[in-house]
């Protein structure tokens, strides 16, 4: 089954008389519906890329958050073999919010580290809906130890609301564990590839994405705050989450103008909770690419890089 | 000793009056509701003298209060690309703006200076709270970059203090890009083994708590500061946890390991000059008030002019 999302529902409505016009001619096997539903999915098709081709803000943020959009999780079991997760943090906990482990992207060993929003109810509860707790940060700073040492590229895919606003989170030192781990990516000898690949939500996801490469997924969003929260805390009305969206500049889009991302990467027509296949797959070429470049840089130079990089960020505005 | 070219002495009147309210010379505490004479709250550096209760304080005057002798010569912050997304909400950001280094009289919503204290030359950095709430946007990033640098080229400690609501919203995602920059600013002074001492004041919240406020060398804050990545208001209209007493507050972080110290404004200078001598490997210093450090400069020097960021200062040392 389709979710069809609020502004879909035109798109809803064709694609629904199409299939009731199939399913009638299977009761009748008479008639002859297939001109008329092939009109109608036409319609649909073209319906789908207009809508797709000129999403304003918000609905980006809708199509982001979109419950069928692959996730963490997707991309690994997908793109990497050997996938051999490594839990804990060895202090506390280990946060289910934050994926990692080594795996193998073709041949070549990488640390690959995420966040996981979970597909059902059940597996939301348990991914926290993919906001890390501070063993989430710490646990991807003692991976991102482990790759430095063993000269093993770090991948991070980022897809999260946020931290965690919890009591435990906050005692246990979140702010602190969010530093450190920016400071750990602006360390690492290695490459550092980032894919923000639905949201990226604020400190959690910076603390992935400090990265020699940052790519967004066509209609991803990454933001300081969620346009709902900046609605209610700058128009004091969280219903102001258009606006709010679109103030931010958000989208894939404006944070390329900005240079703050490196690449877009393209979804498949209809975005990619429609063709998870495909969308999976270009990301992986995305990150290979980025990693070929990349490995053949020293040590000294990757951290160089980075760090310059973040120090020059902000310098052009938005009309570079 | 000349390790400075130019001074800023502080206008006398910047200690004895608070921008805000000009006309009125009694201040009500918040906390305990006793109406305090302005001079009395000035002298004791914006701390209630009934409740202890500590008030905000603007760069300026915890500077005068810090330096030997209130003299310090201002660090130049590069000035960041205005407005750089065109953010509107209810109003124009540089209205906004406007509106802010109007009411304050400041550009931006920190200070960097360089000077002594105990007789010991630092860098220290102090954020504006009343300045759009402390929040960092681009000219933060810059001014505490432009400390680090000023730091490691004079091969001085930082002290930095901290006082945000957390980013600046106008500035969206360059405003979440100052965590990783101000990261990379804290790398050097750590690579160049330099102390970075951060004080943490009331309120120092979000983005800035989760970057260069935590990744201090040692962590001071000041008496029931609130200190938190996420808000107390946050978590429980979020999470509908009930929050115990003090939660967030500076001796609650302290009882849970993220400080290492809480202490009153009136005992910090003291303590830093002490901390940070013994992290040098210098003698004890001779404590209390100290005058300017010698040879004077011209009194008048009323409108800093600020020192070249790229320039030498310690060359004379
Ligand atoms: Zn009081």
């Amino acid at each position: 089954m389709t979710h069809y999302l609020e502004f879909e529902k035109p798109l809803a409505e064709i694609e629904g008389k199409a299939e009731e016009l199939r399913a009638m001619a299977r009761a009748n096997p008479e008639m002859d519906v297939e001109k008329e539903a092939a009109a109608l999915d036409s319609k649909a098709a073209t319906l789908l890329g207009d809508l797709y081709k000129t999403l304003d803000p918000w609905r980006k943020c809708q199509v982001a958050r979109h419950p069928d959009r692959p996730h963490c999780k997707d991309y690994i079991e997908a793109l990497f073999s050997e996938y051999t997760p490594l839990a804990g943090d060895r202090n506390f906990a280990d946060d289910h919010a934050v994926m990692g482990g080594l795996a193998r992207l073709g041949d070549r060993p990488v640390m690959v580290i995420g966040h996981e929003k979970g597909h059902d109810t059940k597996t939301r509860i348990e991914r926290n809906f993919g906001m890390a707790r501070p063993e989430g940060y710490r646990k991807a700073i003692r991976l991102m130890d482990i790759a430095d040492r063993f000269n093993i590229p770090v991948v991070t895919l980022v897809d999260t609301p946020g931290a965690y606003p919890g009591k435990g989170a906050e005692e246990r030192g979140q702010s602190e564990a969010i530093a450190r781990a920016t400071e750990k990516c602006l360390q690492i000898g290695v490459p550092l590839v980032s894919v923000i690949i639905g949201e990226g939500g604020s400190g959690g996801a910076v603390a992935f994405a400090t990265a020699n490469r940052v790519a967004m997924l066509e209609h991803s969003i990454y933001s300081v705050i969620s346009p709902e929260g900046c609605a209610s805390i700058l128009w004091k009305d969280a219903e102001k989450m258009r606006e709010a969206a679109e103030a931010l500049r958000l989208t894939a889009q404006d944070l390329s103008r900005l240079g703050v991302i490196d690449r877009i990467i393209p979804e498949p027509r209809g975005g990619a909770q429609r063709d998870r296949r495909t969308a999976i797959a270009t990301v992986g070429e995305a990150i290979g690419d980025f990693l070929d470049k990349l490995e053949k840089k020293s040590r000294k130079a990757l951290i160089r890089d980075r760090r310059e990089k973040f120090l020059s960020m902000g310098e052009k505005g938005l009309a570079a | 000793m000349n390790w400075i070219s130019n001074y800023v002495r502080p206008k006398i009147n910047s200690l004895f009056s608070r921008r805000e309210v000009p006309e009125n010379l009694w201040t009500k505490c918040d906390e305990c509701g006793t109406m305090l004479f302005h001079r009395e709250l000035s002298g004791n550096l914006n701390v209630c003298t009934s409740c202890d209760h500590h008030m905000g304080i603007t760069p300026h005057e915890r500077f005068a209060a810090l330096f030997d002798g209130g003299v310090y010569a201002e660090v130049k912050v590069p000035e960041p690309l205005a407005d750089p997304l065109h953010f509107r909400d209810q109003k124009r950001y540089p209205d906004r703006m406007k509106a802010a280094q109007k009411s304050t009289g400041s550009p931006e919503a920190m200070l960097v200076a360089q000077g002594e204290i105990g007789r010991t030359p630092i860098v220290a950095a102090a954020q504006d709270f009343s300045f759009m709430g402390g929040s960092m946007g681009m000219y933060v990033g810059n001014a505490i970059i432009a400390a680090a640098e000023r730091a490691v080229s004079a091969k001085l400690p930082l002290i930095l203090f901290s006082a945000a609501g957390g980013a600046r919203m106008q500035e969206g995602i360059l405003s979440l890009m100052q965590m990783p920059r101000t990261t990379v600013a804290i790398e050097m002074l750590k690579e160049a083994g330099l102390p970075y001492i951060v004080v943490l004041t009331h309120p120092t919240t979000g983005g800035v708590t989760a970057s260069y406020a935590m990744l201090g060398d040692i962590h001071i804050a000041e008496p029931n500061a609130l200190i938190c990545f996420a808000g107390p208001r946050v978590i429980e209209q979020t999470i509908r946890e009930s929050l115990p007493e003090g939660f967030q507050r500076a001796e609650y972080l302290l009882d849970h390991g993220m400080l290492d110290r809480v202490t009153p404004r009136g005992k910090l200078r003291d303590e830093l000059i002490s901390v940070v001598r013994m992290l040098l490997g210098l003698p004890p210093a001779v404590m209390g008030d100290l005058p300017a450090p010698a040879p004077e400069t011209p009194e008048t020097a009323a409108t800093p002019d600020p020192v070249e960021p790229t320039e030498p200062a310690a060359k004379q040392v």
